[in-house]
Parts: structure tokens; sequence; C-alpha cells
């Protein structure tokens, strides 16, 4: 700590930690995304006009990278487009093959391949923001050794609560969904780390994980961004992942929690990812809750359900303050990627730039060590050269440089700009 | 009425204009004893420094660099106006404060481009420049007088390290025994306090250390500049003590607490415009400040060295920004 302060404290406004998990209900329509993953979109297997009911393959994966897609809602598919397929809702009626009961299944399938197999239909991809398939990230290939599976459940943004609840309510499956993976991956050391602030959930999973072979908690330090992918592996094992390589190339496995419960639902209960813990919070929800809801519920279903009042809204996000997206149109769907639904009085006050007073801020607390603000400056002065020496792509946008900024440069801007320039 | 924005979708609540207001607030408890200790010619000097430098700022931006925004508005010409008089005689006549304030502003930052883009501290120049050119005047301290807002009858006397300085036999040309000048040395309690001769802001040793507390809390400026700066002074002069019979004049506590080294680590060295960035290069730049300090006060005709160990390591820093890049993550190397 001598050297480098790196990460920051946020204000965590964690309003919805005490919420149980509820179910939202079903929205009118729903909007399916097909392209949200990484890789390639989907392709649609069913026609305008086919009746569908809850966990239908609606669209299958296209080439090794890609996941498939299918219904949340029961209904009728109204229309087919390049990034949605929409389904109006009838009753509720599910396929026959998924088990909906509560009761907990300890017996791990013996087959890798199976697993897999089950985790690829499930159309599983990394839920705690990423969207890369799950299945890819879970084949190693040969040659690599895997030492160790971490499962992420720091959830740093703030506002964020789903996964915090799910490792309250649903301990055991996430810690059963943990000895899936040890056995795809033929390990028997996995790690759920939680950091100090949910305390509960620590102890929760602590007497559960002692009942459990090969499974273990740790505690860390409650910073953001503790919870990115390259800080959680230094956190929990002291390794850094060298630069533009990935935790894979070192032996470590990262999976969100929410998507290791997937995962769980997957292979024990043949159920595929059709929907997901979603936070809704913010200063214009009168009460923030966790709620479980469809992929493709459009936001305005969402408001409606949360009661907020939309004309009181100024900034409508899609996944966290420091790293999620606004949106001006209240039809977008919540996807497989978005862990929460942020109604927000007051937008982002917008600033003007001023001079860069040589506070240093930026650099003291980017967690990769860079210095934002010799890129900002490289970029501004067209130095590629220099974009490559100060390692601009390194950077993983967290937002805490244009967060801690003084003087308001908007610094993330111009180093994803200057990312783009020497991609 | 929904807005967009770029990522991330909040900002910290410190701006530029807070971070000066903070440092202005942490000068406070200083100001208080400055104006208690040497009543209202402390105040016009403060008075005309902000007047001057605040002037001088708005004429700079609006006519010579054509700025449309009003850069007087981000209280950094103010900070530059405090510490000027901070380090100024409370006797000193007002023109020379203006002069001061002329140096500071218009030469060592607007000519540089302004704020963020100077290489030297703006007031330590103001303060050097009335330094070389009225020595007589920068060197006729008033000794504190509590109680006396009119300061009627106040006296002059020499500084602690200008006690030092004389009780030097090679540069001293009196006939006094060096140790009258040593046995007037004032004790610590007065040294913490700041019931001593010296510039404004520089007596008080515990106003100075509550400015520090302030700054630290509030998250402006880290620890490294002031802890080694006033360690390497600490630690040199303790060196020297164990090679001297002298014990009072190598006192490295007494170093420590007079003279403006308090007042230009706290305030003047970890300037973020003038000194370096990271951690590392602060360190190196402290330490430097710290031993150009103690050689100057105890090899040279000058009884201070803070004002000149700053400047010159102001100089270094592009130097020592260069040599301390922080190593990135995952590029192997030692933390």
């Amino acid at each position: 700590m001598l050297f480098n302060i790196v990460g920051i404290n946020l204000k965590k406004n964690k309003l919805s930690r005490h919420e149980a998990i509820r179910d939202i209900g079903l929205p009118k329509t729903v909007s399916i995304p097909l392209k949200k993953h990484i890789g390639h979109p989907a392709v649609a297997v069913v026609n305008e006009g086919d009746k569908v009911k809850i966990g239908m393959l609606l669209a299958k994966a296209n080439n090794t990278i890609s996941a498939n897609v299918h219904a949340s809602v029961a209904g009728r598919v109204s229309k087919i487009d390049e990034d949605y397929i929409h389904i109006n809702t009838s009753k509720d009626e599910a396929e026959d093959y998924i088990d909906f009961s509560d009761e907990l299944i300890t017996e791990i399938p013996q087959d890798k391949e199976e697993i897999l197999a089950l985790i690829r239909d499930a159309g599983i991809v990394g839920m705690g923001g990423a969207g890369f398939p799950t299945d890819i990230k879970l084949s190693v290939p040969t040659g690599k050794e895997i030492k160790c599976l971490i499962l992420n459940g720091i959830e740093c943004e703030p506002y964020f609560t789903g996964d915090e609840r799910l490792m309250l309510e649903k301990a055991e499956e996430i810690v059963i969904g943990a000895r899936i993976i040890n056995r795809l991956l033929g390990i028997q050391n996995a790690i759920i780390a939680v950091d100090e602030k949910k305390k509960k959930a620590f102890e929760i999973l602590t007497s559960i994980t002692k009942r459990y072979i090969g499974v273990n908690v740790k505690l860390l330090t409650n910073k953001y961004p503790q919870g990115a992918e390259k800080m959680l592996v230094e956190a929990v094992s002291g390794e850094e992942v060298p630069s533009g390589k990935l935790p894979m190339d070192m032996g470590y496995v990262v999976q969100n929690v929410g998507t290791v419960y997937a995962i769980y639902q997957a292979v024990m209960k043949k159920k595929p990812l059709y929907e997901r813990v979603v936070t809704v919070s913010g200063d214009a929800v009168a009460k923030p809750k966790n709620y479980m809801v469809r992929i493709g519920t459009p936001v305005s279903f969402i408001a409606e359900k949360a009661k907020v009042d939309i004309k009181e809204v100024e900034e409508l996000l899609i996944g966290g303050p420091m790293m999620g997206t606004d949106i001006d149109d209240l039809s977008t769907p919540v996807s497989k990627l978005d862990g929460g639904v942020l109604f927000l009085k007051k937008a982002k006050p917008e600033t003007e730039e001023s001079v860069c007073i040589r506070c240093n801020k930026c650099a003291q607390h980017c967690p990769i060590a860079l210095q934002p603000f010799a890129i900002a400056n490289s970029y501004k002065a067209g130095d590629k050269p220099n974009l490559y020496k100060l390692r601009a792509l390194d950077c993983i946008n967290c937002g805490i440089c244009s967060y801690v900024c003084p003087a308001k440069i908007p610094l993330l801007d111009y180093i994803k700009q200057a990312k783009n320039e020497i991609r | 009425m929904l807005k967009k924005s770029t990522t991330p979708h909040m900002l910290s609540n410190q701006t530029t204009q807070s971070v000066m207001f903070d440092v202005v607030l942490a000068l406070f408890p200083t100001l208080i004893v400055s104006v208690l200790f040497f009543g209202l010619k402390a105040v016009l000097v403060l008075v005309t420094s902000v007047t001057a430098c605040l002037t001088f700022e708005y004429i700079c931006n609006r006519f010579w660099l054509m700025k449309e925004r009003n850069s007087t508005r981000d209280f950094s010409a103010v900070i530059t106006a405090l510490l000027l008089a901070c380090s100024l005689p409370s006797n000193l006549p007002l023109i020379f404060v203006v002069f001061g304030a002329f140096v500071a502003i218009v030469i060592a930052k607007m000519s540089f481009g302004g704020l963020g883009k100077n290489i030297f501290n703006p007031a330590l120049s103001g303060r050097v420049f009335l330094f070389l050119s009225f020595p007589v005047y920068m060197t006729s301290w008033p000794k504190p007088s509590f109680n006396n807002f009119f300061q009627q009858d106040v006296s002059t006397g020499a500084t602690t390290l200008e006690l030092i300085k004389y009780s030097d036999a090679s540069t001293s040309a009196t006939r006094l025994d060096n140790n009258d000048y040593l046995n007037e040395i004032p004790d610590y309690f007065d040294m913490i306090t700041g019931y001593i001769a010296g510039s404004l802001g520089e007596v008080s040793a515990i106003a100075l250390l509550l400015g520090l507390a302030y700054l630290l809390y509030r998250n402006v400026i880290t620890w490294h500049i002031p802890f080694f700066y006033i360690l390497t002074v600490f630690l040199t002069v303790y060196v020297v003590s164990l090679f001297s019979e002298e014990p009072l004049k190598y006192s490295a506590v007494t170093h420590v607490l007079s003279g403006g080294l308090l007042l230009g680590a706290i305030f003047m060295a970890t300037d973020y415009v003038t000194s370096p960035m990271s951690e590392k290069g602060k360190i190196i730049f402290a330490i430097g400040c710290g031993l150009l300090t103690v050689l100057i006060r105890l090899t040279t005709v000058y009884s201070e060295g803070v004002s000149f160990a700053i400047l010159i390591m102001n100089a270094f820093v592009p130097f020592i920004d260069r040599i301390s890049v922080p190593r990135i993550y995952g590029t192997g190397g030692k933390k």
C-alpha cells in the first residue's frame, strides 16, 4: 500500500440488500435478444406465428462462440428481426422436461461431455456482464492446466444486490454448481470470493462448504473494482494476470455466482437460462427490490411493477453506474447480462473539462496502474507509439479515472478512443 | 426527460475548485495564528496579497491568455496569495507585497500558460524574488505580540535559524559569544505554538499540522511529501549532530520546528502542479528537498533553505516523473 492505493471506496447505495428475490410477473410481450452475448448471433429456429412454451429453443447457437436462446414465456412469436424475437405472452406454460421442484439435487453427473452439453444447450453466458458463452470458457484447451476455480461474488457496482441475495438464498445450489464446474475442470479447488460487506453471505457459504469437498470461501476487502477479473485473480491468488493474457493462461477460471447458479439449474434441473435476478433500484424507485425477471422483459414493465414515475427519472441505466449503459427507450428488454436496472432522478452533471492540475488521482487509483492523464495527452497529440508504450489496451474500462478527476476530464472517453485507434 | 452520458455515470464531488478551497481551509489555523500574533499588519499583508494576486490573475487570463473561463474562480490564485503572504514578515511594506504577487502570478504562473502549466511554485518564486531584491526588509522579523492587534511598540528579532547561523563563527562578524545567540533560541513549546519571530505563516507548528491533518483527511494530498521531507531534514541534522559538540546548534527537533520547513513541506512542496505525480517520484522529490534544505541551512550564508530547496527540486520534476513511472499491472517485475 506504500506505493499504490488502487481502486476506490464508492458510496455503495445497496438499498435492496435485505429484499428477498421475488418474481416480477409476466409482461404482455417480451423481446428476447439474439446477439447480446459475445460471439455470433443465434439463428432463429422458430417462425413468426409459432406457438412457444417456456424453455423452448428459439434460436440456435451459430458457430462455436455463440449461445442458444430460449423462450422465457409461453405465447406466440409475433415478430423476428435482426436483434430480437418478439413474443406475445399467453398463459404460463412450460416445457415438460424442466424440473421446477425445489428439491436439492447433489448427485453430479459423471460424464464431463454430458455436463458441458447441458451448459451449452441451456444457453448460459457470463451473467456478470461479460456475456461470454460459458461452455467455451469452461472448455479448457489441451495443454492448459487449471489450478483453481474462482467464484465471483463481489458485485462491486453500487446499488447491485442480486448476487448477494442469490448467495444468501441459494447458497447450497451455488456450492453444488461450483462442484459441477470442479468436476468439469478435473479439479477439487473452488474459491468463492465474497467482499467484507457481505458478512452474512460469507457465514452461510462457509457453513455449507464445510459439508462439501473442494469448495472454500474467501473474504476480500471492499473496494471498486474488486470484482474485475484481473483484480479478483490477484486478490485471491496473489498472482497478476500478465498483460495480454487471460486468467485461464495462469490456471484460473473465474465465474460469476449468478452464472454458477444458472449452471446448477441447467445441469440438475434441465432448466435453460431464460430468467435472471435483476436489482431494480435508484432514488426514483420507492422500494428498491431484487426481482426474478424473464429475459426479454421490457424496462417499461419493470418501471410499472416498481411503481416508478418515469417523468421523475433523468437517467435510466441498464447495468451499474460505473460501467452500465444508459438508455432512452423504455421498450429496451433485459438480457442475460443485465444484473440491474437503475432509475435515477439526477443524471450525471454536465461538466466542462478543465485543465489537468497534475493531482495524480487517476493514476493513483487506477487498478492496472496505468497513467490515464498521459494516455489522454498522447491521444490528443496523436502519438500512437506512446499509446502502446503506456499500454492503453490494458485498460479494463472501470471508469475510476473519470470518476476521481477533479478537473472533470473525461479520461475514460479519451482512453476508449485511443484504444480504438491502436487496436 | 431521459438523458444520455458516457461511462462512468457518476462523478466524485471533488472538483478543481473544491480541492483548492480545501487547501484554503487547511491554511485557516495558520492564518488565525498569524493574525493573533502579528495583528493588523498581518491582515494588511494578507489582504494586499490576495487582492493583488487575484487582480493579476484576472488581467493575465482575460487579456493575455485570452481565455473565456474566469480562472480566478478556481481559488488557485487565492492559494498562491495566501502562501506568499504566509512566507513574508508582517512588517513588509505593502508595495513589496504587490511586487511579490506580480512575480508569483504574472511571471511564475501565467507566463507559462496558467494553472497546471507552471514549472516553479508561484508563491515561492514571489518570495525568493523579494528575498533577493530586498534582503533587509525580508529579514526583519517582528516578534509576535499577543493581544496587541495594532502592534504598537513591537520589537524585531532574529528567527531561530538566524540565531543558529549567527552563532556560526565562520559567518558571524559580531563580537558576541556564539553561545549568547544559541541561548536565545526559544523553547520547544514556543516553537510548537508559534510564539517566535518569523514570517506570517511559518511560526506555529501546531496550526500547520492541523492543516496537514485536514489535507490528508480530505484526500487532497498524500502523506509522502510532508513525511519524507521532514524525516529527511530530521535524520540529516541528527546525523550531523552526532559529529558535533554543539547540541543546541544541531538539534534535529529545532530544525524541524523552525523556519519554513513545515509550511514548505505541507503546503508548498505538495503543490500538485510543481511536484512529481507518482508516489515513488514524490518520495524522491521530498528527500531531495530535505537534503537541499539542510545543505543550505548548514553550509551557506543563508539561514533558511526551504524556498530555494523546493524551487531547485521543482526544476527536476519532469526528470523525476520520467524515472518514476509506476509499474503497470501484469507487466512483471517487482511491485
